[in-house]
């Protein structure tokens, strides 16, 4: 048996790493994008956004989304064919994720093995796969409003899969926030991440 | 700076003009220090050099937005209507938008006015408001998208683009059609989109002759397209087979620019 066993396979952190430049990029091209016509009564500070101004925004938003998409594919595809998305996030159920989450809060939930993800990271993280694909789809429903029909009214209508790609950016952006903050406190699952043990 | 041809001269010389332009404001941008695509607070720049060369940017980024030209043509669906909506849907006012504010509209003169035909077209002539008014006439309730993000729901009533171009004798294998505007704007856009059977030579807007504001004497509703490939005060309208390009497209805004 391998003494120190890989945690993260290497498609895995590849996929990972990808996923981060592309979801950067995506959210602060986008923000500059909601800049120009903002959704709600407030902007993005500019110094925090990509592009410079909408049309290069645009530029990258577009460009981006390519890598977000075959990097997602590619992901879920491993994902599912090492049958790794069932044996790693599954079993789950509220009561275990509303126990995990009680004693992450108290400072009790253990990190002894991270090969296994307690039930919070496995809610996480499906949630934030399932809140990338609502995000592609809504911004597919308002880049191709008229070709596609079906996801546009799925939507809503081009004005109301505005809000819902907005509330999944929001979400996501969320994610990353707690996801950053689990990283420094238990900083060896970034080393994990990067090395694969 | 591109200028509009007088309204007399000769079609295909706006044709050459335009082309001969196309790249102009591009290059005025990179000589500028580039798109500026790559400003993203201080990240790029790094204790005051550039990490990446911004122009190698820009161009990567344009080469991109060409391929994304090419798939949204090969999604294209003429037979996909844009949504259609109830009189009581319209939004109003209806919102003014230009690259200039709304003080500074073109008031063309509209009985001077004569339309250009020019290109790889069969019929040449010149048309008159009242002969464009004479040919059968459609009226959409439709919502127009800004690239910006916001949009507004609007009825406009003109000659279905398809026919007008089909009465020209256009050479419907062509690429583009391109337009030139008495406000000095340009743009252009694909054959396929041309001939989509919503897409219009708007004369009226809510039953009305076109308002200046909105374009007067007519402007080009395309309603499966993003407000900037609806140009208004069209001029003279071209085929070719080169790409024509346009005013915020050549500065970066995608040129299929399509829902």
């Amino acid at each position: 048996m391998n003494p120190t066993p890989t945690i993260h396979p290497l498609w895995l952190r590849t996929t990972h790493w990808l996923n981060v430049i592309a979801v950067f990029v995506m959210v602060t091209s986008g923000w500059r994008v909601y800049n120009a016509s903002p959704l709600f009564n407030f902007r993005f500070p500019d110094g925090i956004t990509l592009g410079g101004w909408l049309g290069g925004a645009l530029l990258w938003h577009f460009a981006a989304m390519w890598l977000l998409v075959a990097n997602g594919v590619i992901y879920l595809l491993f994902n599912v064919g090492t049958r790794r998305l069932f044996t790693k996030f599954f079993p789950l159920s509220p009561r275990t994720v509303l126990a995990d989450t009680l004693a992450a809060l108290k400072g009790r939930l253990s990190h002894d093995d991270p090969r296994h993800y307690n039930s919070v990271q496995r809610a996480a993280y499906l949630f934030v796969m399932l809140d990338i694909v609502v995000l592609v789809l809504s911004g597919l429903a308002i880049w191709k409003s008229v070709q596609f029909p079906l996801l546009r009214e799925m939507m809503g209508g081009y004005e109301l899969a505005r809000h819902v790609h907005f509330v999944a950016m929001a979400l996501l952006v969320a994610f990353v926030a707690v996801h950053l903050l689990m990283v420094t406190l238990v900083p060896r699952t970034l080393l994990a991440m990067l090395r694969g043990r | 700076m591109f200028k509009c041809q007088p309204v007399n001269a000769d079609a295909d010389a706006i044709v050459k003009a335009a082309l001969k332009q196309m790249h102009e404001p591009l290059r005025r941008r990179f000589l500028r220090g580039g798109l500026n695509t790559l400003t993203l607070g201080g990240v790029a720049m790094l204790g005051g050099c550039s990490l990446v060369d911004d122009a190698s940017v820009d161009k990567a980024l344009m080469r991109i937005s060409r391929l994304n030209d090419d798939v949204q043509l090969w999604l294209f669906d003429a037979g996909r209507l844009a949504p259609t909506y109830a009189q009581s849907q319209i939004t109003r006012p209806f919102p003014f938008n230009a690259y200039y504010t709304e003080d500074k509209v073109k008031v063309v003169d509209g009985d001077s006015f004569r339309l250009e035909v020019g290109g790889l077209v069969a019929d040449k002539r010149r048309w008159t408001l009242p002969e464009l008014n004479t040919l059968p006439q459609a009226e959409q309730i439709t919502r127009h998208i800004c690239v910006e993000g916001w949009s507004a729901i609007g009825r406009w009533g003109g000659v279905p683009f398809a026919d007008f171009l089909r009465r020209v004798g256009a050479d419907t294998t062509a690429k583009y059609v391109g337009f030139q505007c008495a406000d000095d704007y340009f743009t252009s856009i694909d054959m396929a989109s041309a001939l989509h059977p919503q897409t219009q030579l708007t004369l009226r807007y809510d039953g009305q002759t076109l308002p200046p504001k909105y374009g007067f004497p007519m402007k080009l509703r395309v309603p499966t397209k993003l407000g900037y490939k609806n140009p208004k005060h069209i001029q003279a309208i071209f085929v070719t087979n080169t790409f024509p390009g346009g005013y915020w497209e050549n500065q970066g805004y995608n040129w299929f620019g399509g829902s």
